[in-house]
């Protein structure tokens, strides 16, 4: 029985010493692991020739496309492909889609570009995409700010909210070096030893008793003499702020850098005087207005406000008139913000660590963006 | 069968490796006559008239919409089935049609047996059709297997070529219909013959057809043997009260052959003809029991049926019947056949519920829906006032075939503004929507409220100038941040 003729095939092999299973009725292969028999149920054999064509078909696979790997990176396939082209090829075709709309959106003026559906959607979608590249860093993905950073979704703005005050603001920047920058220095009342500590704490009780913070009622008055003389000048006599000088408005709910008592006496005590870069030089103009309608549709006033009021539809606000908001931001002022005033607290230089990133950033996205204009 | 390698010939078997495996026997399904034959054909006419003739069969529905009855179209994306129209937001009765057909499967299998397979799978009725085109053309069992075995003559390779000719034409008419549920019918047939069709189209055409040729001509049992799941696992919906396809063991054996005349004491009543495996397309004993490559087709009921007749016996030698009935005829007893069982009362139930709920889906789904997304970042804004604002992303499905203006309102604020963030001069009760559209609308909803806590709000829309046209969804109006 266990005579194996080397001419015989496995299965002849088999034949000559059959066992059938009982219980299935299954022929055994012969194999047998402590009284444990296979059975014999084959595969069919056009399964192997599938099996033998995809092994055919894989061997096409490796010439039409990139697979061995060679010194140096891989071999590159017949037909030239990578997924890099590919990119290339759909980013084109994104281009090109983005000229058709771009050609009208150059010529059109915010208010048509306002009334025309598809030049709008394309504004914000665009401005939408520019600012999660751009102003997300300081601002957050959605515009929601942070302690220092301003929250474009509301409906307060330093420096004004209409189209055009937008665009100024995002073309020349804040604080910056630029001519037509938006400009303005708040002074640091303690630090500069304009005001003593005890005329500062009066300050900030007046200043908290508009929005009914925790202040001390009975130097309200004090304060507002104070206020009145150093104060107005640029926050105005009802503390409700000028945007032309980026002014905050001081009676509202909206506090930049915290409305709390400590807060608002680091605020006097040490100023405040964050800055944004100007994109005029970074961005080119099409982007820039992009991102203008995307912030005006975020938070942004309309043109007539009076209006606008009229208008049900809108949000009704009491104080509308004013529209501004704190001092602008500075990342490096948070760090100094939980310590007790005095001679420790050192004055941010914030210029220079976010320029230097906000550029690098800047760089980057200017390089891809470069084939853009061919 | 072809699992069996002992069967594997020998002169042949010297293969090296694909020696290990199983060859696949021929099968010369022998023709027969008789009720479930009849019963086959018919079930063939019917599914394949259904599938070649329903792409055109028209439905009017309107200026701009397609006039085809049964149609998915891709690039809409909508499927139309006479006076139902199914948006991609409506995939759920898809999934629910999946489910039903599922159930009953189930349900039908436990009652009846695989009659699924037997007589409605595509497989078995594009294998009966392919079947039938080669006996046609080849001749019944002995003359194909005489044919294929025999050398290559002239009249070999012109009924072997004629035969796959025709068969490549039923793929590719088969091919060809599955495209035009995808495309307006007479518009495809006609670019069709004006050599204008898409490489898309003609690729599904090409793929489909070589599959129903290979499928049909060549895998045949194959299939059903090998590949298809169902096979496998429909023996778990089986139990004693299935149908099956059963062989009466105690009346046919001892079997043996029988001369006109002879006694038929002492002996069983199968005679041995092999009928019932000359005629079964899957090329079974059925006289050896149930097994899995039996697709209850009933072709061996008609073949041994015929013979009884022939010899004066009485019918049902091989019959449908269940494994009780038979076990209790044995004893001699008689046993009704219990068609409510706990396992048909449950899938029937099942199914009842099922198509009860699609059903009301499907009368009552409104002929608008509202999808509401809340902004995530911000959650929400705290306004100079002191209001709280929150952003929705909503989108307005306007099913209706008429262009529609919608208005909005809020449920569960006091006060509460609505303002949409759209090009032009629109407000919340301006929403214009195209017939047969979506139309998405960044909305801000702001209200004076406590900020204690978020509340559940209802946004509604009602269509202007028809108020029976509404909808509601209930989203968040959230007024702090959850830390």
């Amino acid at each position: 029985m266990s005579e194996n003729k080397p001419d015989k095939t496995p299965l002849e092999d088999h034949e000559s010493r059959k066992h059938v299973d009982e219980v299935s009725g299954v022929e055994t292969t012969g194999h047998s692991w402590d009284g444990l028999r296979e059975l014999n149920n084959p595969l069919p054999r056009w399964w192997v020739w599938i099996f033998l064509i995809t092994i055919i078909w894989s061997i096409g696979y490796f010439i039409i496309y990139p697979a061995w790997p060679v010194p140096g990176g891989a071999t590159e396939g017949v037909i030239g492909y990578t997924q890099y082209k590919e990119l290339e090829d759909s980013q084109r075709e994104i281009r090109t889609r983005q000229q058709a709309y771009l050609e009208d959106f150059e010529g059109a003026s915010y208010e048509e570009i306002l009334n025309d559906a598809e030049l709008y959607n394309f504004a914000v979608s665009g401005g939408a995409a520019a600012f999660k590249e751009n102003c997300a860093a300081c601002h957050g993905t959605g515009a929601q700010g942070g302690k220092g950073y301003p929250n474009l979704n509301d409906d307060d703005w330093l420096w004004g909210g209409q189209l055009d005050e937008i665009h100024q603001t995002l073309l020349y920047g804040i604080r910056t070096d630029s001519l037509d920058s938006r400009m303005s220095l708040m002074p640091a009342f303690g630090k500069d030893e304009i005001l003593e500590k005890d005329e500062i704490n009066a300050v900030v009780d007046y200043v908290l008793s508009f929005s009914a913070g925790d202040h001390d009622t009975t130097r309200v008055s004090e304060g507002r003499i104070i206020f009145q003389k150093q104060c107005a000048t640029c926050h105005g006599n009802d503390a409700k702020g000028d945007q032309s000088k980026g002014a905050p408005n001081l009676t509202d709910k909206i506090w930049l850098y915290g409305g709390d008592r400590e807060t608002v006496y680091d605020t006097v005590y040490y100023a405040r005087s964050g800055m944004m870069p100007s994109w005029g030089n970074r961005l080119d103009e099409n982007t820039i207005r992009q991102l203008t309608i995307y912030l005006h549709q975020l938070g942004g006033v309309e043109e007539s406000e009076a209006e606008a009021e009229q208008d049900g539809d809108v949000l009704e606000l009491p104080d509308k008139g004013l529209y501004d908001d704190a001092p602008p931001e500075s990342p490096e002022y948070e760090k100094t913000q939980n310590l007790p005033s005095g001679e420790e607290a050192v004055a941010p230089q914030p210029e220079a660590p976010v320029a230097r990133e906000e550029t690098e950033q800047e760089t980057a996205v200017s390089d891809e963006r470069e084939p853009d204009k061919d | 069968m072809s699992a069996n390698p002992t069967k594997t010939d020998p002169a042949k078997a010297n293969q090296g490796l694909l020696g290990y495996f199983a060859k696949q026997d021929r099968i010369y399904p022998k023709r027969v006559w008789g009720k479930y034959r009849k019963l086959k054909w018919v079930a063939m006419i019917v599914t394949l008239g259904i599938y070649y003739l329903a792409p055109f069969i028209r439905w009017d529905r309107g200026p701009n919409l397609p006039d085809q009855a049964i149609l998915i179209d891709l690039q809409g994306p909508r499927a139309y089935w006479f006076w139902i129209e199914i948006w991609p937001q409506e995939v759920y009765i898809l999934t629910g049609i999946l489910i039903l057909a599922a159930i009953a499967l189930f349900f039908i299998t436990s009652l009846f047996g695989r009659v699924w397979c037997g007589y409605f799978c595509p497989q078995t009725v594009w294998t009966d059709l392919f079947i039938w085109v080669e006996r046609i053309i080849q001749g019944d069992r002995n003359a194909r297997k005489r044919l294929r075995e025999g050398p290559w003559t002239w009249t070999k390779i012109r009924k072997v070529t004629l035969t796959h000719i025709i068969w490549l034409v039923i793929a590719w008419c088969t091919a060809g219909s599955f495209v035009l549920y995808f495309n307006d019918a007479p518009t495809l047939v006609r670019s069709f013959f004006e050599f204008d069709v898409s490489p898309t189209v003609l690729g599904f055409i090409a793929g489909l057809t070589f599959s129903t040729y290979l499928m049909a001509g060549f895998a045949r049992e194959q299939v059903c043997t090998y590949m298809c799941p169902y096979a496998r696992f429909q023996s778990a919906m089986f139990d004693k009260d299935t149908l099956i396809i059963g062989y009466d063991v105690e009346r046919g054996e001892p079997r043996g052959k029988h001369k006109k005349g002879e006694s038929w004491e002492g002996r069983g009543h199968c005679i041995d003809c092999t009928a019932c495996v000359q005629v079964c397309p899957t090329g079974i004993d059925i006289r050896e029991g149930l097994q899995m490559e039996c697709i209850a087709c009933g072709l061996c009921v008609d073949a041994c049926n015929d013979i009884m007749d022939k010899i004066d016996l009485p019918r049902g030698l091989i019959r449908y019947d269940t494994t009780h009935h038979m076990e209790a005829k044995e004893k001699g007893g008689e046993e009704q056949f219990r068609f409510w069982r706990p396992r048909t009362i449950y899938y029937g139930l099942i199914l009842a519920v099922v198509g009860a709920v699609m059903l009301s889906a499907l009368i009552f789904r409104s002929p608008v829906e509202l999808h509401v997304l809340r902004d995530r970042n911000p959650l929400y804004v705290q306004l100079s006032s002191g209001m709280i604002r929150n952003g929705y992303v909503i989108k307005i499905l306007n099913k209706t075939h008429q262009h529609r203006v919608y208005g909005l309102s809020v449920e569960g604020l006091d006060n509460a503004t609505i303002d949409v963030k759209a090009a032009g001069d629109i407000d919340s009760q301006s929403l214009y929507v195209p017939a047969d559209s979506v139309g998405s609308y960044h909305i801000y909803i702001s209200a004076d409220v406590d900020p204690a806590s978020p509340r559940d709000i209802q946004i509604r829309l009602k269509a202007t100038e028809d108020s029976s046209i509404k909808e509601s969804t209930d989203t968040v109006f959230i007024t702090r941040q959850e830390r």
